[in-house]
């Protein structure tokens, strides 16, 4: 029988796919976000959705309201995406202080000028 | 209304106010906007996470997510807004080729995730019988080393000493990289300051 995941989903119980999906979403929102913003703050918000979109998928995991059998991760999903969530805080820190010192040396926030590197 | 599942309707609001703004994060021009949809996307994923049962990882996201590293993106946002700096167009072409490979593997995440029969959620009343357990005291004996709610699984005081010194040492190099640098003339090099 063919699944329709939204056919009652106003009557049932969502599943892990659900959140699941919600994350890809906000996963490709975040890489797209990477691959094409030019302004350095931008591709750094990128990097918070991704982030973000593996911590739902650590929490719907870990969930018990969300699989219909026993085989969750338990707390270890919420442990971790503790564990993400200070990391994103940590990297949000070191990166805006290389993009404020690249702001402050090339008088620009463009990334397609950061090319002192290249070959 | 009867017969409708309460839960399921506030997963789709959640859920729905995360992927909308996610979407404007990325098509909006003005990296002003930008900062500010993404507070309403992450706020909302808190919000998902307390529906998902955990109570205390929502928290952490609003208190250190959305009031910590979302306030230092705005900051930086404001010390770099220079005018010509807020509206940044890419290529037509970069456009074209990322939503290509980003809908592409969208299709293929969204089909992945719907072909698992154990992910698709479980009746109502299955879902009514599940006991609610606190989660803030058995997340803070894990970090501890003490697995109170699965003593066969190994507890995360390692990883919660290496990311404790981690914060240090981030916190450290971001204030050096971050510093003002001081003009280095001959004269205060003669003066020594």
């Amino acid at each position: 029988m063919p699944y329709f995941p939204l056919a009652n989903i106003l009557t049932e119980p969502v599943g892990a796919a659900h959140y699941v999906v919600v994350g890809a979403i906000l996963f490709t929102c975040g890489v797209l976000c990477m691959a094409t913003k030019r302004n350095a703050l931008g591709i750094l918000m990128g990097i918070e959705l991704v982030l973000n979109g593996a911590n739902l998928n650590f929490i719907a995991f870990g969930s018990r309201y969300l699989r219909n059998d026993a085989n969750t991760l338990g707390l270890d999903g919420q442990l971790v995406a503790l564990f993400v969530i200070v990391l994103a805080a940590a990297e949000a820190a070191v990166a805006l202080a290389i993009v404020l010192n690249f702001y402050n040396n090339h008088d620009s926030i463009d990334v397609d000028r950061a090319d002192q590197l290249h070959g | 209304m009867e017969g409708i599942y309460w839960p399921s309707v506030f997963f789709l609001l959640f859920g729905g106010i995360a992927c909308a703004f996610a979407v404007a994060v990325l098509f909006s021009k003005n990296i002003v906007r930008m900062a500010f949809y993404l507070v309403i996307s992450l706020a909302a994923t808190a919000g998902l996470f307390f529906l998902a049962g955990a109570d205390f990882v929502g928290a952490m996201q609003l208190m250190i997510y959305v009031g910590g590293t979302l306030v230092l993106l705005v900051f930086g946002v404001m010390l770099t807004s220079q005018e010509r700096f807020v509206e940044m167009k890419s290529d037509a072409g970069d456009w074209v080729i990322g939503i290509f490979a980003g809908g592409a593997l969208l299709v293929v995440l969204i089909w992945a995730a719907f072909s698992i029969p154990a992910w698709q959620g479980m009746d109502a009343a299955e879902a009514n019988a599940v006991a609610v357990k606190k989660t803030v005291t058995p997340i803070a004996m894990g970090l501890l080393g003490f697995r109170v709610d699965a003593p066969d699984r190994s507890g995360y005081f390692f990883p919660f000493e290496i990311v404790s010194v981690h914060l240090l040492v981030v916190l450290v190099g971001a204030a050096y990289l971050a510093r003002a640098k001081r003009k280095t003339t001959s004269a205060n090099l003669a003066t020594g300051d």
